[in-house]
């Protein structure tokens, strides 16, 4: 955002200047130590609330042997984990709200996470497939073809993929999805009892193998969203402003969605679907620092890393000595915030 | 200041999927002139100039810019050199004027570039232009319709374009407002020397402030040149079938259109 800035009183001129959003330094700054404090509560709460010692052992991998320095590594990777979907969320609900220009996109608005669960099941019912690795896949060729045919549908008649004409597409398709999802699971038991885990997301699961599964999608898509920031800020003042200023609209959207869906199915397919993350990360963030995506979408990749790490925490101590899931969580928290900050100020739309 | 641009339109039919709307138009832009295409609702004005800025795709014949073929250049090259104002842009909600008035630079910056000292210049010149500077901090929305109108412009005005397009500009304006931006636009052409094409709907503006006349009957280009030598009764039945009376406007001795209708006409006899 570029904000005028009174210059020293020895140039006459008013000089503009390129400016971080109102504040933004400080909301940076504040972000920070939320995701230290996080990052710290999330390796030492749980089921087992570990001592300072045992911290440090499991941090600097001395002393081993200690039961408490195991559970702060298992926790390391689960941290590091949740931040990762939390990152690859935050940023493919702002990519997806800035595509279709509609402020309750969600990648799950466009089909592409019941796209994703759907061929997992598939995988599961027909193929037996039981293993992260194999989900990865399975789960983005169903994001990516419904990201595709959605894509398709929205863009048939006048005016090319519209973000109403998408947000129609995804939803319709979305609707016939899960009903075909429900159709395979329900005569197979054994697809039931595997869906039902992955069903609901959850990163207890994170190891340091889905995390190197995970870091090469996660880098492409976040230099993705960061690299068409620009141009989609362009795309925000419609799409003819946008192609004044030359931005071809149908290829940035194409980009985006891309970046989007690999986001999206990468972390479905890792961690199962996780809602409200893209929907409360981006809207708490434009709220504070505004629609300028330069630094709108660093800022929902931060503000998803904290909510859904902080989700994860959360879980843990309500379900101890077991634990809640991170879907339910989400949920749960999600939406009272929403529905607080839609009422404490209007939720700004695109 | 001036520009050499060529812009031309062949041959050009264009439209929507199953509808033509414009049957084959040639015409060329004036340079440094300010062009202004005026006809009845439904005419293809909006169509024209939509295909001329590469919003739509023409079906046959050419838009060509210095003999080149517009889709031909990059899409960011072309728009370093012709700029754009629709009819109906979005508006971010939440976003500031200055923050809209520099995503006019996005032409001009490359994939790492960032912001350079001249694209500070410009937004801060283009703002300037349109006396807006003291509300760059401001909101959108709480802005009136004629601040809005200037902010649009100075986005247009940042990307510092040879060429302007503008759909409809005055639209829904007050006639202050109408004015104030016409007067805008003008002292843009003189200052700078920008070709400016645009659609407007009042045709007394129109004969005022164009220096060229462009007017559109059922997507065919039917009269074009200087609103003194276009504008006549006749043409107006033509192209809007209004009756009307054509006098010297007493401020710019430009036509001045006077329309009839079947009502208040104070002597019959003299009219019809």
């Amino acid at each position: 955002m570029i904000r005028l800035k009174n210059s020293s009183s020895n140039s006459k001129k008013k000089q503009l200047d390129i400016h971080a959003p109102k504040h933004f330094s400080l909301i940076l700054v504040i972000g920070l130590i939320l995701l230290l404090v996080t990052v710290f509560a999330s390796l030492v709460l749980g089921a087992r609330v570990v001592s300072f010692q045992e911290l440090m052992d499991g941090l600097f991998y001395q002393n081993q042997d200690s039961y408490g320095a195991n559970v702060v590594q298992k926790r390391i990777s689960r941290t590091v984990f949740s931040l990762c979907c939390g990152v690859a969320l935050g940023i493919a609900g702002v990519l997806m709200q800035s595509v279709t220009r509609n402020p309750l996109a969600d990648p799950s608005i466009l089909g592409v996470n019941t796209g994703a669960s759907l061929f997992v099941i598939i995988g599961i019912t027909f193929f037996h497939i039981n293993t992260a690795g194999q989900y990865i896949w399975l789960a983005l060729i169903g994001a990516a073809i419904t990201a595709v045919f959605v894509f398709g549908i929205g863009s048939m008649g006048r005016g090319g993929a519209t973000p109403i004409k998408l947000v129609l597409a995804g939803a319709a398709t979305s609707a016939a999805l899960s009903s075909l999802v429900t159709a395979i699971m329900i005569p197979s038991t054994y697809a039931m009892d595997q869906f039902r885990f992955w069903q609901v997301g959850s990163v207890g699961s994170g190891s340091w193998d889905s995390i190197a599964i995970f870091i090469p999608f996660l880098v492409t898509g976040v230099i993705i969203a960061l690299v068409s920031a620009p141009a989609l800020n362009a795309l925000a003042l419609g799409d003819d402003v946008a192609t004044g200023l030359g931005v071809r609209p149908g290829m940035l959207r194409f980009f985006a969605i891309c970046a989007g869906v690999v986001l999206c199915g990468v972390t479905t397919a890792l961690a199962g679907p996780i809602g409200f993350i893209g929907l409360l990360a981006t809207h708490a963030m434009r709220l504070v620092i505004g629609p300028d995506l330069r630094f709108l979408i660093p800022m929902s990749a931060l503000a998803g890393a904290i909510i859904l790490t902080f989700s994860d925490v959360v879980g843990r101590l309500i379900g101890s000595p077991g634990e809640l899931e991170v879907g339910i969580i989400t949920a749960f928290i999600g939406a009272p915030i929403l529905i607080l900050l839609a009422k404490r100020s209007k939720v700004r739309s695109l | 200041m001036s520009n050499t641009h060529v812009f031309r339109v062949d041959n050009l039919v264009s439209g929507y999927e199953n509808k033509t709307i414009i049957h084959g138009i040639d015409l060329e832009i004036p340079r440094n002139k300010i062009s202004v295409i005026i006809g009845a609702n439904g005419c293809g004005k909006s169509t024209l100039l939509k295909t001329m800025a590469k919003l739509i795709k023409p079906t046959e014949g050419d838009v060509t810019l210095n003999g080149k073929a517009i889709n031909k250049y990059p899409p960011k090259q072309l728009a370093r050199i012709l700029g754009l104002l629709p009819q109906s842009p979005v508006v971010p909600e939440g976003i500031t004027v200055a923050d809209l008035v520099g995503r006019g630079r996005f032409p001009h910056q490359s994939l790492f570039s960032g912001w350079s000292k001249k694209d500070y210049e410009a937004v801060e010149e283009a703002m300037e232009f349109m006396n807006i500077k003291e509300f760059a901090d401001l909101d959108i929305d709480e802005l009136s319709g004629g601040q809005r109108q200037r902010v649009w412009i100075a986005m247009a005005l940042a990307q510092q374009t040879d060429i302007l397009f503008l759909d409809e500009p005055t639209t829904f304006l007050d006639i202050t407002y109408q004015v104030e931006i016409l007067d805008l636009l003008t002292n843009l052409n003189r200052k700078f020397g920008t070709t400016i094409v645009m659609v407007l709907h009042d045709i007394n503006l129109s004969a005022r402030y164009a220096d060229h006349i462009f007017a559109v009957k059922s997507g065919k280009l039917v009269a074009e040149g200087k609103p003194t030598d276009v504008l006549t009764a006749d043409l107006v039945k033509t192209v809007f079938d209004l009756n009307c009376v054509v006098i010297p406007d007493p401020i710019s001795d430009t036509p001045l259109i006077i329309p009839k209708g079947r009502y208040h006409v104070k002597d019959e006899s003299a009219t019809l």
